[in-house]
Parts: C-alpha cells; sequence; structure tokens
C-alpha cells in the first residue's frame, strides 16, 4: 500500500510539474507575466483610486453616511455644476480643434522642409509641449498680468486699450484657451508628422501625374491616409484637455466669478478648499460618462475603417 | 550641622508649592512628555523666521527629551491644505499639524480638545479676541491654540505721501507711532473718497475681488461694518436684508475707483500693486511692506500700516489666525499638549514675532506690545498699529457668524466678493441676492 502510494504521488507530482513547464512554455503565460508590473502599478495608481473615488462620492457631506447617487442629483439641480458643465466642454472642445488645426498645419510645413534643417524645427516646436505645464503657464500669467502684462504694454504702446485679459469671462476663457492650445499644439504635430511621414510617396505622385492640387492632395491622400491618427490623437487630447487642472487653477483659479472653472479645478475648489470631498469627487466623476461617450464612437469608427481594409 | 526648625506657616507654604509642581509635572515635563513627536508647521515667507520657532522647539525637545521631528511645510499650492486633508483621511501623519482658519472646525471630530491649555493660557496671556474663538471653540471644547506663527491682521497698508498728496489725509497724524489713534473721522465714506481721490491722481487703491482670502477678507469685513450678514449663527439663510443691500451699493462705488481688473486678483496682485509704487492702499499683512523693503526701499519709506475705516454697525479687521492643532490619533498627545504650552508662553511668541519683522502677531490681549511693533521701519512706527494694540477695531473673519461649516464654504468660494462683482457688472440687485441664496442653500448639505 505505502509502495502504491509513494508511486502514485511521484506519479501525480512529475504531472504537476510538467503541466506547469508547459503553463510557463505558453506564450500567453509569459506575456502576462510580462505585463503583471504594469497591471499591478494600475490596479494600485488607477482602479483603486478610481474605485475609492466611487466610493467617497456615495457618501454624504461629513462621510459617515451612503447617500448611494445623492449627490449626483443634488450636482443636477446647482447653476454653478451646469456653467462648469459647459465650460469645460468649451474649453476641451475648443482647445482641441484649434489644437488639431494648428497640429495639421504646422505637420505640413515641417514635413516639406528639407530633411537637413527639420531635426531642428521639430526640436524647437516641440519646446511648449516639454515643459511643465505649471511652469509655462506661471510665464502665461506673467504676459497676461492685470497690471503688468508685457501684452498690454504693447497695446499701450500702438495706441490701443489694455485689455482685462484675466479680469473679464471671454478674455479669460480665451486665455486658458490659448494657452492650452500653445501647450498641446506640439503633440498634435508630431504624431501628424509621422503619419505623414508613413504616407508613400507614390500615391502623391500618381495624384500629381492626375493634375491634383494642393488641396486635393490634402482631401484625397493626406486625410483619408491620416484618418486613424488623427482619431486617437484627438481623442486622446479631449481626454487630457477635460482633465486638464494646472493651467486653470494657475492661469484664473476658476475666476472671474467662477466663469473658467473646469471640472478638476471647481472639484478641488469644493473637495479640497471648502471641505466637501464627497460632493469634489462626484463632480471629478462627471467627466468618466462625457469621456467614455467620446471615446467609444471614436474607437468605433477606427475599428470600422480597420475592419474595411 | 545646623538643624532647622520648619514652622506651620513654612510646612503650609512648602506644602503648596511641591502640590502645584506635583499637579503641573505630566503637564510640563512629565514621564509621558517623552518619546517622539513630529510637527507639521507653517513654512513662513520671512526668510529665516522659521528659525525661530526651530530653536525653541529645540529648546523644549532638549528639557524634556523627546525627539521631534519637524516639518515645516509650505502653504504654495495649497501643499498644507492637502498634507491636512491627506492626515485626516489617513488617520496618521504629524501628531501637531498647523491648520489655518476654518481647518480646526472642518476637522473638529479628530481633534483632540485643549481646553486645560487654554484655559490657563488665557489666565497667562489675556482673552483671545471673539474671531479666534469662533473659529477654534466649538460646542465649548477648545480644538487647537491659536499659533502666533503666521495669524495675521489684513489690515490697510497706505502710501503716507498719496494719501496726504491726492486726498489730503495725514495717516501718521491719524495712527501716530506710540500713541492711540486719533481715527474717529476714519469711516467708510473717507475711505471711499479717499479711494476716488487716489484714483484721480493716478494711484488707485487696490482691493482684490478675486475669491482668494485677501480679497474676501476685505469685503468680510466691511460687509461687518454695515452689520450685513448672509447666514445667522442659527443657519438661517438671511441674504435678502438691508444691510447687504447697503454693503453691495458700498462696495459698487468702491469698485469703481479701483483698477479694472480687480475681479481676477489673487493673493499677490495686492502686493505687486503697492510694491510697484502704483498703489495708494492695500489690504494686507506687512508682508508687502517687507518687500518693498528688499526691492524697493522708496516705497517702503512711504507705508504705513493702520486700521479699517469704520461702518455704520463698527470698525471691522480681518483677523486670520493660524492654529496648532493635535490629532486625536497622535501618539504623544502629552508631549503635544506640553510643546503648545511651551511654544505659547510670551517669551516664546515674542521671539516668534522678532523673527518675522513683526509679520506673525500672538492671539491673547496682552501679547500686543511686543518692542518688535514700535521698533521696525522705515519709516519708524510703521508696524505700531499693526497688532491692533489699543482694541479700536473689532477682529473679525467673513461669513460669520454663519455655523462653520457653511461659513467656510461662503469664504472659500468667495460668495461676497463674487456678488460685489455682479452687482458692479449691472445685475439687478434682487438677482445678486437671489443668486447668493441660491448658491448657499447648496451649502446646507449635510
Amino acid at each position: 500500500m505505502a509502495d502504491i502510494a509513494a508511486r502514485g504521488a511521484v506519479t501525480i507530482s512529475a504531472d504537476g510539474r510538467s503541466s506547469l513547464h508547459k503553463l510557463m512554455q505558453r506564450k500567453s503565460t509569459i506575456a502576462f507575466l510580462m505585463t503583471l508590473p504594469l497591471i499591478l502599478l494600475i490596479l494600485v495608481l488607477v482602479a483603486y483610486p478610481a474605485g475609492y473615488a466611487v466610493y467617497l462620492a456615495m457618501l454624504n457631506k461629513g462621510m459617515n453616511k451612503f447617500v448611494g447617487l445623492g449627490n449626483f442629483t443634488f450636482l443636477f439641480g446647482r447653476d454653478t455644476f451646469w456653467m462648469v458643465v459647459y465650460q469645460s466642454c468649451l474649453f476641451a472642445i475648443t482647445a482641441v480643434i484649434f489644437k488639431a488645426i494648428i497640429g495639421f498645419v504646422v505637420a505640413h510645413f515641417v514635413h516639406n522642409i528639407p530633411t537637413k534643417g527639420q531635426r531642428k524645427w521639430r526640436g524647437m516646436l516641440l519646446v511648449p509641449w516639454v515643459i511643465p505645464p505649471a511652469m509655462s503657464t506661471l510665464a502665461w500669467l506673467w504676459l497676461f498680468d492685470p497690471s503688468y502684462s508685457a501684452f498690454n504694454w504693447i497695446l499701450e504702446h500702438v495706441g490701443l486699450d489694455r485689455i482685462a485679459w484675466l479680469g473679464e469671462t471671454g478674455w479669460a476663457r480665451f486665455s486658458v484657451i490659448l494657452v492650452n492650445v500653445w501647450f498641446g499644439a506640439p503633440f498634435f504635430m508630431i504624431m501628424y508628422l509621422a503619419s505623414l511621414k508613413s504616407v508613400p510617396e507614390q500615391l502623391y505622385e500618381a495624384a500629381a501625374i492626375d493634375g491634383a492640387t494642393w488641396w486635393q492632395r490634402i482631401w484625397y491622400v493626406s486625410l483619408p491616409m491620416m484618418r486613424n491618427i488623427i482619431s486617437i490623437t484627438v481623442l486622446f487630447s479631449l481626454i487630457v484637455t477635460f482633465a486638464n487642472f494646472d493651467i486653470v487653477r494657475v492661469l484664473t483659479k476658476g475666476d472671474p466669478l467662477n466663469t473658467t472653472h473646469v471640472f478638476a479645478t471647481w472639484a478641488f475648489r469644493v473637495g479640497i478648499e471648502s471641505g466637501d470631498i464627497p460632493l469634489g469627487a462626484t463632480v471629478s466623476l462627471f467627466m468618466v460618462p462625457i469621456l467614455a461617450v467620446a471615446a467609444v464612437f471614436i474607437l468605433r469608427d477606427i475599428t470600422k475603417r480597420g475592419s474595411e481594409v | 550641622m545646623v538643624s532647622k526648625r520648619v514652622s506651620r506657616r513654612r510646612f503650609v507654604a512648602g506644602t503648596a508649592a511641591a502640590s502645584t509642581a506635583f499637579i503641573a509635572a505630566p503637564f510640563v515635563r512629565g514621564a509621558y512628555a517623552a518619546g517622539k513627536l513630529s510637527v507639521g508647521f507653517w513654512d513662513h515667507w520671512v526668510p529665516n523666521a522659521n528659525g525661530a520657532t526651530e530653536t525653541l522647539i529645540k529648546e523644549w525637545a532638549d528639557k524634556e527629551k523627546v525627539d521631534v521631528q519637524i516639518d515645516f511645510i509650505t502653504s504654495q499650492g495649497n501643499k498644507l491644505l492637502l498634507t491636512t486633508a491627506a492626515e485626516a483621511q489617513a488617520k496618521s501623519g504629524h501628531d501637531i499639524l498647523a491648520q489655518n482658519t476654518f481647518l480646526p472646525a472642518r476637522y473638529a471630530e479628530l481633534l483632540m480638545p485643549v481646553n486645560d491649555l487654554m484655559d490657563q493660557l488665557i489666565k497667562d496671556n489675556g482673552a483671545v479676541n471673539a474671531t479666534v474663538e469662533y473659529l477654534g471653540k466649538v460646542d465649548g471644547k477648545w480644538l487647537a491654540v491659536p499659533a502666533t506663527v503666521g495669524s495675521q491682521i489684513k489690515g490697510p497698508c497706505s502710501r503716507i505721501d498719496y494719501l496726504k498728496d491726492l486726498a489730503g489725509i495725514d495717516i501718521q497724524a491719524m495712527y501716530p507711532a506710540g500713541a492711540p489713534p486719533k481715527a474717529d473721522g476714519w469711516n467708510l465714506d473717507t475711505f471711499l473718497k479717499a479711494a476716488e481721490d487716489c484714483n484721480k491722481g493716478g494711484h488707485p487703491f487696490g482691493i482684490g475681488l478675486g475669491t482668494t482670502s485677501d480679497s474676501v477678507d476685505t469685503i468680510g469685513a466691511i460687509f461687518h461694518a454695515y452689520g450685513a450678514i448672509l447666514v445667522d449663527a442659527k443657519g438661517e439663510i438671511v441674504v435678502k436684508n438691508d444691510q447687504v443691500r447697503q454693503a453691495l451699493e458700498y462696495y459698487k462705488q468702491l469698485i469703481a475707483a479701483m483698477p479694472p481688473d480687480v475681479p481676477s486678483w489673487d493673493d499677490a496682485s495686492n502686493n505687486k500693486w503697492l510694491v510697484s509704487g502704483q498703489g495708494a492702499l492695500i489690504m494686507n499683512p506687512p508682508s508687502a511692506w517687507a518687500v518693498a523693503k528688499r526691492d524697493a526701499p522708496k516705497v517702503a519709506e512711504q507705508c504705513w500700516t493702520h486700521g479699517f475705516p469704520a461702518g455704520p454697525k463698527g470698525r471691522f479687521a480681518p483677523f486670520l489666525p493660524f492654529f496648532w492643532a493635535t490629532w486625536n490619533f497622535s501618539k504623544n498627545q502629552s508631549a503635544a499638549k506640553s510643546l503648545l504650552m511651551y511654544l505659547s508662553q510670551a517669551s516664546s511668541a515674542e521671539k516668534m514675532v522678532a523673527a518675522s519683522g513683526g509679520y506673525d502677531l500672538p492671539s491673547f490681549e496682552k501679547l500686543t506690545t511686543f518692542k518688535t511693533w514700535a521698533e521696525e521701519g522705515p519709516p519708524k512706527g510703521t508696524l505700531y498699529h499693526y497688532p491692533n494694540p489699543y482694541n479700536h477695531q473689532t477682529l473679525s473673519v467673513a461669513a460669520a457668524p454663519a455655523p462653520h461649516k457653511i461659513a467656510e464654504q461662503i469664504y472659500n468660494q468667495g460668495i461676497q466678493t463674487q456678488m460685489a462683482v455682479r452687482y458692479f457688472k449691472g445685475e439687478a440687485m434682487d438677482k445678486t441676492l437671489d443668486w447668493a441664496a441660491g448658491e448657499i442653500e447648496g451649502f446646507m448639505r449635510n
């Protein structure tokens, strides 16, 4: 009995070893193990905080009672909240449109520069994107400074009135969008430039033989070849711009009259500065459905085009 | 050997002294006041001002044999606020943490009451003003000890020359160094007239109307001067009253006499306005003057810090206290108490005031006449009236006397400044009041 049992145990052990060996040989297992550190990082730094934010958003102000979706329904009844929704959409959509247009145009200019001098231009044009935005926004703050603005100094010297760049709602919104465009356009430029470089030269040659104008070459060759990159870049930028905090925080702090607040800055004002952490968490979570809807539409379009190819 | 007879009188006196020492012992240097202690204090604007606090803590630590870890945490970028929020969430962190204005009330349930300390300190140093009591004492419990470091009055800092030349006001005669103020005629009407005159003369007053604390503090004091309250002590919304209307009417005229961009000013804007030589008056503690002393000495020589103008309901000035609070999850509460007691002694407060060049203000009645304020200059005596030595103005905080959780939101979201700007921009008075009532209603949720 003892022998049999011992032999059986050995057999089982050998089987176990070999199946573990097989498991370790599988590509999917190796892939999983190699991505495991990243998965753990995402769980700790993304999934846990996100889950915790959802939990916080369902507590009362004193954080001692579960209120379900009470904070969300409360926000729906607040005028300031709807103003923040409007401003966030205005800020993100306007900024992304301008970043995409400027990035597209500049990418074409850079693409047409001879290869020898192109690297210098690429480097210089990327500078706004590599400076930490809190730092560069501080420089913009000095340029817009209510009393000592360099822009106003120039305006005065050409005989124009001073502008309250950050003191009037319209100008303040313009200023925060301008800084965001300045910061983000190089990202679009570099992505579009990479995409342009992957368009086969023969397509342009064929178009030229057919007598296509420069506009037709862009419309019928460049744009269709760049569509997926444009979509992904727009989606990525939309997410980042909607979640922007530093530019508005440094430049206006949401003033004047709360008319430049975006979700993140208002969530900070309500949650951290005013001590209502559950409501702050609720405000920040409102970005999720808006971005999810945008992501679904854009990614669906990309998938559709992928399957057409 | 000389033997001494102990008389009955001597025995009673000796026993009383020994008993006092025994009772006070755990408070000052008992066996519990040992081990480790970590403190998080506000990182001072004034260079080397942290040094006085650090030296005092080291003196105490050497005496009490406590291993102290000191962190000076900046309030730039809200770092101190974020640290406080994080420690409250984690229920772990510094034993003592500096908390300003409404924070002790926000974290009331997480703080160790310090009634015993405050009773003793009030006995030794005199009473604290009503604003410190409103902010630091909730439901009969003192939640924290008012800190000397960082506490400030945001009174007017005026240009002597501009006020004299453009508005005909001799501010030094009104607030003479070393003597009580002769400011009976310094009221909101003369203030407005001076603002208009200085504006016409090309040197407007610079009072912010953004949502940061300098702007909110000033409008808070002017609202108090009119008796204009948005929410009463019981938590009732009382926005639609004549006093609020009067305060808004007044502010409308005042804004018209100031630079057009004041709605976007932050706490640095008014300092720059004064230091650049453009402004005739700002509302600030002496930090702007201190910067001017370093960067623009000619401007500094013309600066005079003084009291607020009086309104129909009295003369109010904004007082922004910092507190030293001990978490109830602190592992060394007896040592924390002992250190707070040491730092709150008159001699300690005087050292802190001197190190800060007069910026820091103790909250206790008997500690407002240190020589630093009389001697600082130029011009000599410029800070003499900064600590309100004659109690001729009531120290206040915006949004009081509303319950703390409502007042804190009115304060931090700049409801009063927003009301003033809305009304100034042409919004109907009733619409502005409705807007404010609606916003405040949203702060009532529990």
